[in-house]
């Protein structure tokens, strides 16, 4: 049996259902973000004078800022494979999913640092509110990073692309949903870096 | 997403276990789901022996409680938390939106099944990992949680077997998530030919609506459960302001946290439980209204835009439940304002029922009985909210008997009376055989009597001020001995509850086998479940294409040559 509109669009939406569905998954991450976003508001506001920006202030700029800009070139190898499948060049989408993913990891080991010159200097969730709300959004955060490495890896490697050659429209659909959970988990960064590094 | 070799035989495991049909998937739900509500209630029981009877060995399940057989304070605390938990999350939720959701979206809407059936399964077994979590706490070495179901810090950073609590409930939310995600999507993708949105029953309506609220609400109790776990674990101190002290001495954390931003985001998605709990009851009583009353819903148009409306609002309402916490005299005006306006679409949709059964020719069946019953049943529990939404009564009411009376007559002989509706009114469509309507007479009229009374003296109690999560009942307090003999008649009352209950478990048992066979629309009905076969087709739920002609209540059609013309005949 063969679920109706699982590739092709419903006309009066316009979506098949996987679009739908990451559109509803995505609505549903901005409140689990905008939750913990009005929790760091709530926080802020109550915190006494000074305080969230001098512990703000310990944290590391210019490598938030390569980060940044690693993330967003990540959203565009994304884009880039997924538009390659549309031009049916199989082998240029492997090179851009492999740069998004090495795109990823870069993010992942430069986060590492972070986290280990914090842990170094003595600086832990429990030491301020700041460096508690800090350590939460980056961490699940990155958590998501790795969700979606693990995903976009699964695509990458033989295992998961084969469905390229029997169902290539299939295939290109679920690389189009992939890249717009990337852009959401790069969106969320686009926020935490000001509110976190910069305010 | 599914397989193309559909005639290959399914191995058992693949049948029952690891299904990924949407009737299955349904079964599974219910099933479990039910269980967990036969023990929240049995939980429940002994807290009412102890009520009843302070500090006297709690008999047949009393050598569970130790060596006196006496239930003691600080258990008493994790059953009262447990069975709010379990009735909620394991129970009525998994019920009305896993299983009857499950089950009949798709059928209701023509579909073959779920949009997305692997991970329909997905969310069941996400469910079931949770609830195996939730009840292993009760052999965990700390106990299972014992801060209530509304887990309030500070208390609840401090009290033992809150961990494991939380990761129970982050299991239970992805749950929720997952199934809610694939209802929308089911909803909005997967209708037959023809059945535009003003012509979707109103159970799909209500389910839609409930879905939206699952996926909207539920991720700030994540956001909020992961502060907690990390104040528990990280020792941060999101909830806990400075200078705090427990037993005794300073907390050591870093301090200026709030217990506020707790109470904040743990109701903006407990109030639209509230209406994830009531809603897909509503649709219920919907649907066996129209077929036994032998009429169009009245009003079904207002009934859908009330249930929309009710959705919208809902999420602006929370606030009520902190009048109490000196969150300031603006605050408190804008949330008894918002909690006025949403009890509008609930008295239009309680209105609607009412005004749909005059002048119809009702049929007094079990499932009718059930959601008959449900209209003053829900009518006492959302009146006597009222009051509750007001600050200046409710500086008297929070946190009394009243309050629990207020809502139980909502969950308990509201929804779970609706849920049993359902259930009476679908059985023959998914077993193919009928229950027994004795045996449903035996369990409907006990169940009503003794809900009133087990419920109706919580109000007298509440008034008189007595509060509740009492291990004694209240018996130190002077203003609550005038009320205080009525906690043996509830209690008495719940256990013969408990034993009303036994016909429907008969009643299920010996339908399955010996249920009186039932054709496939042997209610006479019109919605388009009723044009599949009873059980409907495994993984194909209809036969040939489905196609839709009219509305879903065409009952008593002037001219017609039936009384009811189903939505798939032209
Ligand atoms: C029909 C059987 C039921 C009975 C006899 C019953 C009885 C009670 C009683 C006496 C309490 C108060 C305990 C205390 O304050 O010490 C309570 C609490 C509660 N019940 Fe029920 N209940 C029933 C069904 C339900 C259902 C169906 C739900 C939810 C859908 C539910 C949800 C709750 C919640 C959330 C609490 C508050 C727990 C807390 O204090 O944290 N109950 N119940
Ligand atoms: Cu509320």
């Amino acid at each position: 049996m063969q679920i109706p509109y699982t590739i092709e669009e419903r006309p009066e939406t316009g979506l098949n259902n996987s679009k739908l569905g990451i559109w509803v998954f995505l609505a549903s991450e901005v409140m689990l973000f905008g939750g913990l976003f009005s929790a760091y508001v709530f926080l802020r506001l109550a915190a006494p004078e000074g305080d969230f920006a001098y512990w703000g202030s310990k944290l590391n700029v210019p490598l938030a800022t390569l980060n940044t800009l690693v993330l967003i070139s990540s959203s565009v190898t994304v884009i880039m494979s997924w538009a390659s499948l549309k031009l049916k060049d199989f082998e240029k989408y492997k090179l851009y999913m492999g740069l998004t993913l090495l795109c990823a990891t870069i993010f992942l080991v430069i986060k590492y640092f972070e986290y280990t010159s914090k842990f170094h200097h003595g600086y832990y969730p429990s030491s301020s509110n700041f460096m508690a709300i800090y350590f939460t959004l980056t961490g699940l955060h990155g958590l998501h990073i790795i969700g979606g490495m693990i995903v976009m890896t699964y695509f990458w490697l033989p295992a998961g692309n084969k469905l390229w050659h029997t169902d290539p429209e299939h295939f290109t659909n679920r690389i189009e949903i992939a890249g717009l959970y990337w852009h959401f988990v790069d969106l969320v960064w686009i926020f935490l870096f000001p509110i976190l590094y910069l305010l | 997403m599914s397989s193309d070799q559909h005639h290959h035989e399914e191995s058992f495991i693949q049948k029952y276990i690891f299904s990924v049909d949407h009737k299955t998937i349904g079964l599974q739900y219910g099933i479990t789901s039910l269980l967990f509500l036969l023990f929240g209630f049995g939980l429940m029981m002994v807290m009412r022996w102890q009520l009843a009877y302070p500090e006297t060995p709690v008999p047949i399940v009393g050598w569970l409680l130790g060596e006196t057989g006496i239930l003691l304070p600080e258990i008493y605390n994790s059953l009262g938390a447990m069975h709010g938990t379990i009735m909620i999350f394991l129970g009525v939720v998994p019920l009305a939106v896993g299983a009857f959701g499950n089950y009949m979206v798709p059928l209701q809407i023509g579909a073959p099944d779920m949009a997305f059936p692997r991970l329909n399964a997905a969310s069941y077994w996400s469910y079931f990992i949770g609830g195996v979590i939730m009840l292993s706490s009760f052999f965990m070495p700390e106990g299972a949680a014992r801060s209530g179901w509304t887990s309030y810090p500070p208390l609840s950073i401090f009290e033992s077997g809150q961990t494991i609590w939380l990761i129970g409930m982050v299991f239970l939310i992805t749950s929720s998530l997952l199934g809610s995600m694939n209802i929308i999507v089911t909803i909005v993708q997967l209708r037959a030919p023809g059945l535009s949105w003003w012509r979707l029953p109103l159970f799909v309506w209500t389910q839609f609506v409930t879905s939206f609220l699952l996926v909207l609400a539920f991720p700030p109790l994540e956001a909020a459960a992961i502060l907690q776990l990390m104040d528990r674990v990280a020792h941060t101190s999101f909830f806990l302001p400075s200078g705090l002290v427990y037993a005794g001495a300073t907390v050591d954390v870093a301090g200026s946290g709030s217990p506020l931003l707790w109470q904040h985001l743990f109701w903006f998605l407990a109030h639209p439980e509230v209406y994830v709990l009531i809603l897909p009851a509503m649709g219920i009583v919907g649907e066996v209204l129209a077929n036994n009353t032998r009429k169009p819903l009245w009003g079904y148009s207002s009934m859908v835009y009330a249930s929309v409306f009710l959705g919208f609002m809902s999420f602006i309402v929370w606030a009520h439940h902190m009048f109490l916490t000196g969150m300031g005299t603006a605050m408190s005006a804008f949330f008894q304002t918002t909690t006025m306006i949403i009890s509008i679409p609930s008295v239009v949709i309680l209105t609607s029922f009412f005004i749909s059964l005059w002048g119809g020719r009702i049929r007094f069946n079990t499932p009718m009985l059930f959601a008959l019953s449900f209209l003053p049943m829900f009518g006492i529990g959302g009146l006597t909210g009222l009051p509750l939404g007001i600050g200046a009564s409710d500086i008297h009411l929070h946190d009394t008997y009243y309050v629990i009376g207020h809502f139980h007559y909502v969950v308990a002989p509201g929804t779970i009376f609706a849920l049993f509706a359902g259930i009476y009114y679908w059985f023959p469509k998914i077993t193919g055989r009928k229950m027994s309507e004795a045996l449903g007479k035996l369990h409907f009229w006990p169940s009503l009597i003794f809900m009133n009374g087990i419920f109706m003296p919580m109000f007298i109690q509440g008034l008189a001020g007595v509060s509740r999560r009492m291990y004694d009942g209240g018996e130190i307090y002077a203003h609550a001995q005038d009320v205080l003999q009525w906690n043996e008649f509830m209690s008495i009352s719940a256990f013969l509850l408990g034993a009303a209950q036994v016909p429907f478990i008969i009643n299920i048992l010996i339908s399955i086998f010996n249920g009186e066979k039932a054709d496939r629309n042997p209610w006479q009905a019109t919605t388009i479940e009723w044009s599949a076969p009873s059980p409907p087709v495994p993984h194909l739920n209809f036969e040939g294409d489905v196609e839709v002609y009219r509305g879903p209540y065409e009952y008593s059609v002037p001219d017609a040559e039936t009384d009811f013309l189903p939505q798939t005949e032209k």
